[in-house]
């Protein structure tokens, strides 16, 4: 039992957003078993692919990449919802984004790992990774991406430490009635937090250089994983849009990602004071504005295209517009621009049922997006006669699928265990003081961010 | 009778009424400058556009940059006032007359370069009469068209109330014919609720609108280029690319509008360091952005090395085209350096002695007189000694640590005069932009894919022509702010008003923190 | 309809150029004075020109001279980049597969002219003018309607101008057939330039139709086009040399 002298901001919310941390339910246990069964099934499936080799995948000649390079570049998207929240509009100075700093961080955190694990998955030889470290050859586009991954991995944990800190510290101060080793736990991690302002200034001091610091690296680490891509010659892959493309795009599902898990966190945990719905409606505009500025990243790139007419690029086009892959593309239009415009603008305000409809619709729809993006290009290579008969095709596999499945079961697993053992809202930054009153711009040199309230 | 504060009388009503011979001074050089141009232009349209420089394969060159070049400056308006407006920043009320004054001038001699680039101007009606909806020049032309109504629209909704202003508050010697031209203007407008409710609404609907409109505009005038199938111009990211580019370009202007403004009518109590700052961050972001752009699309082009597209890019880099490019990039440096170090450089960092803008001027001299004698050097047999690979490197070396010491010379200087700093970084940067837009229009023409190559460098004709645009563009600015406040009263007057009901929630602040951060708490220890 | 197309064998072209001066004399295109040739006005509808044999290597050096001469009147494409971007019409591809030019509709944008990866338009800088003796004996024929002149028409100064696959004599031979009652014949309409040339190296004719020389040479094993992967789809075909 620590004695009171580690100070903690008051919090009026404090006891909803700790409620999670002290118990866990029956139905969450059970939640925990399924996933972990799913994950178990995925272990299974890439146990298969181990023996016997990725000939057990759809995967065939020309459509060398499918279903895993979709996972990796959709997790990696999905990541930067986290550093959107947290980096770059607290460098705008959006005070209400707070409560969902960590939320959203956590989505960062976990699925940077099943987006480098989906390139381990997909490789021939896994047991050479090692390879890429001994003998890494710096013109390549993947070794730009590993190190930018790495680099963003690396930070969004310490950055996303760091913001957990002084919680970790009121945990270790308040969770009286936790098992021995979860306070130990909480020592440990703690650092010995004691709240004091100057561990205060400093900490805030390191939040905002990491934050410049995230931002730059957001923008290089989507950039460099579209580059992978459009470092190539392929028709589809080789534009030099693909850059600020999937940078939007990442925003763009990360954001509606946010929007999901906000709004399950606040049923599930009761969370209803402390993630109001004007959260919901500033993320509704700024998702307004993602969403046309995806649509104008589409015509950008097929209205260039196809007026120009190139012989090469022309059939990659078609299959996307009537050929093959037509039903998804449309199918991705749909979901990803028409349904939510339409729900953001009318139906989205003060709703947030209408809203986690309308951010559903657009992640299943930025995931087909990234597959139409990367395996069309593979079916219509320039050389034509390496198309013969039947090929050109690609069907996922059940092995595929079920290691899909549980890439997914495995982020929310994580992050489930997660909401049971920390606070999910930072009670530091939600704290009253720095909360209800917007300070005035008094002198300009000692304007900190975060002081703005509402979008 | 709308009331008018007496400072604000003073600065910026009683100006309008004074002509000073500063003004006639300026407004008759420009507009001899302007006459030499359309002279030129003249000539031109009676001889044909012979007289320039371009040819076979050269056939859109310096007009056609100018006119990108010119409505790119043009997005100033719309990012001040809308975007600005819609995202709540306060900052803005100072400049936005300023901001968009620059839109709709910018876009009347942007398009008057087209119309001076045509072969048949005498033919223009046929755009309409014969549109053909399929012409990427006829979405321009729909485009800014409408971006130029609409900009003009909001350039006169906010000037309504300020016309009712001035038409309320003339000194008892006005000329008869300026107090009827604001009461015409002001359609007469009481300053009731109701007005100005239906005001707000009319500035916020056509704010909201005019971003699409903006982007769109420059887009489109991207993809004039980009939907040909020529190399370096057939590329997917000039949509965004341009429109950042024009933002950019546009806070230059700002920039060099804001300063000459604001020392020539004094209003420094107007627009001050605060819009300055302000400016300069959102200058540097689209600085970063639009090194992100140019990386990624010259990245492709590089590692793709796509025989045509390649040719191209060689040109840049290292070829006929390399001296405007690197003084290009040179310049963007140069602009995000002197806008960046004074944020960055602390208080109390003592003046180093030899960090002075005269040290820095003389490295630079060096640097220049260095770079002269390493591109002479294999011509000259006298200088034959500088041309040996070790002495060309040392002399590389030398020649970038001289001006990495100059810039770090004048950083002091430039902390101590954010003003000025602001304004040579805007300056730098049109120069800069336009250098841009040359890059992009000349490799590609001049490196067609069958056709041998050609040089292109701008006649007499269109130098003048160029001149004559800038002049006019400069002189109808000047004389609009003859004639009209140059900071929006009731926007600014608005904006006193809500900073002063902010500034009755101040929490009192508690104990000073030692490192300066603002952050009061109510600690309990 | 008929589909116009021109075969070139470039194993019988000797580069001799008559080609380009019936071109020129049949077109009323003028000669430009030497400063302006020197700047690349010179205006060739149909262009004869060196081309290195590989393109990523260059023309070599005497006696080991790589270089091909090309003769190049208008593609005729049939996915043409210039017709997609002007903005008035005033290019235009016709039934008969023909991209047209319509001197009295341009604007002199030149948007045609910088799209055509090719570099077959061409753009009048000046007044076109002609020597004394050359200036009486100009072609009189021309396309000419209402809003509507071309072919060999005198061109205003400002507008754009291109092979037209000599369009003129396509009208006429139509209007004779009419005139006398009968149909059409496509042996009836050549270009000048195809009835000129010395090594017989040009054959002109319907693609729809099977037994024409152009549908039969089409076929052959050295038919290629130039710049197959850009997507235009040109008329123009050229046979391999050797």
């Amino acid at each position: 039992m620590r004695p009171a002298t580690s100070y903690h901001p008051q919090n009026k919310n404090e006891a909803v957003i700790l409620a999670p941390v002290r118990r866990v339910t029956f139905e969450e246990r059970w939640l925990w078993a399924i996933l972990l069964g799913l994950m178990g099934l995925g272990a299974y499936a890439y146990l298969t692919q181990w023996n016997s080799g990725l000939g057990v995948t759809g995967l065939n000649r020309p459509v060398y990449w499918g279903i895993y390079i979709t996972n990796f570049v959709f997790f990696i998207g999905l990541a930067h919802s986290g550093t959107f929240i947290s980096a770059i509009l607290r460098l705008a100075g959006a005070g209400w984004r707070k409560p969902l700093t960590r939320a959203a961080e956590a989505i960062t955190l976990f699925s940077l790992p099943f987006g480098v694990g989906s390139i381990l998955i997909d490789m021939g030889r896994p047991d050479r990774v090692l390879n890429i470290m001994f003998y890494g050859r710096f013109q390549s586009p993947l070794l730009w991406d590993i190190t930018a991954v790495s680099l963003y991995l690396f930070s969004s944990i310490v950055f996303f430490y760091l913001s957990l800190l002084p919680d970790i510290a009121l945990c270790r101060d308040r969770l009286t009635e936790a098992p021995a080793w979860q306070q130990k736990m909480y020592k440990i991690l703690a650092l010995g937090w004691m709240g004091r302002p100057e561990q205060f200034e400093r900490l805030e001091r390191v939040l905002d250089g990491m934050a410049i610091f995230m931002t730059l690296l957001v923008v290089t680490v989507h950039t460099v994983v579209s580059w992978v891509f459009g470092m190539t010659v392929e028709p589809g892959w080789h534009t030099a849009l693909i850059g600020p493309f999937f940078l939007v795009g990442a925003i763009f599902s990360g954001t509606a990602a946010v929007v999901i898990v906000l709004a399950i966190l606040r049923r599930v945990y009761h969370m209803e004071n402390v993630l109001p719905v004007s959260l919901f409606n500033s993320l509704r505009k700024l998702l307004i504005v993602f969403t046309v500025a995806w649509l104008y990243m589409m015509i950008a790139e097929f209205l260039t295209a196809s007026y120009g007419g190139l012989a090469d690029e022309m059939p990659v086009i078609w299959q996307k517009f009537t050929g093959d892959f037509a039903g998804l593309f449309w199918t991705m239009a749909l979901a990803v621009f028409v349904f939510p415009i339409l729900i953001f603008v009318f139906l989205g305000k003060d709703h947030i049922g209408w809203m986690v409809t309308a951010c559903v619709l657009i992640n299943i729809g930025m995931w087909i997006e990234r597959f139409v993006v990367i395996v069309p290009t593979e079916t219509r290579p320039r050389l034509v006669s390496t198309l013969m008969e039947g090929m050109g095709n690609y069907t996922p596999s059940w092995v595929e699928i079920a290691i899909t499945v549980s890439l997914f079961a495995g982020l929310t697993l994580l992050y489930v265990v997660f909401t049971r053992f920390f606070p999910i809202v930072p009670i530091w930054e939600t704290a009253e003081e720095t909360a209800e009153t917007e300070l005035p711009p008094v002198e300009p040199r000692r304007k900190v961010f975060g002081t703005r309230q509402s979008l | 009778m709308l009331a008018i504060d007496a400072k604000d009388k003073e600065k910026i009503v009683m100006p309008l009424f004074r002509t000073s011979r500063a003004f006639i001074a300026l407004v008759s050089a420009l507009g001899t400058l302007a006459l030499i141009g359309v002279a030129a232009y003249a000539r031109q349209l009676y001889l044909g556009l012979g007289v320039t420089n371009m040819d076979r394969p050269v056939y859109w060159s310096t007009y056609m940059v100018n006119f990108i070049f010119f409505i790119g400056i043009s997005h100033a308006g719309t990012l001040i006032s809308a975007i600005l407006r819609v995202t709540g920043a306060e900052w803005r009320r100072p400049i936005t007359r300023v901001a968009e004054a620059i839109t709709v001038f910018a876009l009347m001699i942007g398009t008057l370069q087209i119309i001076i680039d045509m072969g048949r101007p005498d033919r223009l009606a046929f755009t309409i009469l014969n549109g053909r909806l399929q012409s990427p020049i006829i979405w321009d032309i729909v485009s800014v068209t409408v971006y130029f109504l609409s900009s003009i629209t909001y350039l006169y909704l906010p000037l309504m109330p300020d016309a009712a202003i001035l038409r309320d508050n003339c000194p008892p010697d006005a000329p008869a014919w300026q107090v009827k031209m604001y009461t015409l203007l002001a359609l007469g407008w009481r300053g009731n609720r109701a007005q100005w409710v239906r005001l707000e609404k009319g500035i916020a609907f056509l704010a909201v609108f005019i971003i699409p409109v903006a982007i769109s505009v420059h887009s489109i005038i991207s993809w004039i280029l980009a939907t040909t199938v020529q190399p370096g111009w057939h590329s997917t990211i000039f949509g965004p690319y341009f429109v950042i580019g024009a933002i950019f370009s546009g806070i230059g202007a700002l920039f060099l509008a804001m300063t000459g403004i604001r020392k020539a009518l004094g209003l420094e109590g107007y627009i001050g360091l605060r819009q300055y700052r302000n400016l300069g961050l959102l200058f540097l972001t689209m600085n970063a952005l639009w090194f992100y752009f140019t990386y990624a699309e010259n990245l492709g082009i590089a590692a793709g090395q796509q025989p045509e597209e390649f040719v191209v890019l060689a040109a840049k880099l290292w070829g006929e085209f390399a001296p405007t490019f690197w003084l290009m990039i040179l310049m963007m440096v140069a602009a995000f350096w002197i806008l960046v170090v004074p944020k960055l450089l602390p208080a109390s960092v003592e003046r180093v002695e030899v960090f002075q803008p005269r040290v820095a001027f003389a490295s630079v001299g060096a640097a220049v007189i260095l770079f002269a004698l390493v591109s002479l050097s294999p011509r000259t047999p006298a200088l034959a000694a500088l041309s040996t690979a070790n002495s060309l490197t040392l002399a590389w070396a030398a020649i970038i640590a001289l001006l990495i010491f100059a810039a770090l010379g004048v950083t002091f200087w430039l902390k101590a005069h954010p003003v000025a700093s602001a304004t040579i970084a805007g300056g730098i940067v049109l120069v800069g932009m336009w250098l841009e837009r040359w890059n992009i229009i000349l490799p590609t023409v001049t490196h067609p894919r069958l056709i041998p190559y050609a040089a292109y460098f701008p006649s007499l004709t269109e130098g003048l022509v160029t001149l004559g645009s800038l002049a006019l563009f400069v002189m109808m600015f000047v004389v609009f702010f003859k004639f009209f406040p140059a900071v929006s009263i009731w926007e600014v007057a608005e904006g006193r008003v809500i900073e002063a009901a902010q500034s009755k929630n101040i929490m009192p602040a508690p104990e000073p923190s030692k490192t300066g951060l603002l952050r009061p708490r109510k600690f309990k220890l | 309809m008929s589909k116009w197309s021109m075969v070139i064998d470039l194993d019988k072209c000797v580069a001799c150029q008559a080609c380009s001066i019936a071109c020129r004399f049949e077109n009323n295109t003028p000669a430009v004075a030497p400063d302006q040739a020197e700047m690349g006005r010179a205006m060739r509808w149909n262009d004869v020109f060196p081309m290195p044999i590989n393109s990523m290597e260059g023309s070599g050096e005497y006696p080991n001279v790589k270089t091909q001469y090309m003769t190049r009147p208008c593609m005729h494409c049939e996915n043409p980049p210039c017709i997609k971007v002007c903005p008035v019409g005033a290019t235009f591809i016709n039934e008969e597969g023909l991209v047209e030019q319509n001197y009295a509709r341009c604007i002199g944008c030149r948007f045609c002219t910088v799209g055509c990866p090719y570099g077959v338009r061409y753009f009048n800088w000046f007044e076109p003018q002609w020597e004394a003796p050359l200036a009486e004996h100009l072609n009189p024929d021309k396309v000419e309607g209402k809003g509507v002149l071309e072919g060999p028409a005198v061109r205003p100064r400002g507008v754009v101008e291109k092979c037209t696959y000599c369009i003129h004599r396509l009208k006429k031979a139509h209007a004779q057939a009419e005139a006398e009652g009968r149909d059409f014949r496509a042996d009836e309409y050549v270009p000048a330039c195809v009835q000129t040339c010395t090594g017989k190296a040009r054959f002109f004719g319907d693609l729809e139709d099977p037994n024409s020389a152009v549908s039969q040479l089409e076929k052959n094993t050295r038919s290629f086009r130039l710049l197959e992967d850009v997507g235009t789809h040109p008329k123009t075909i050229y046979l391999r040399e050797g």
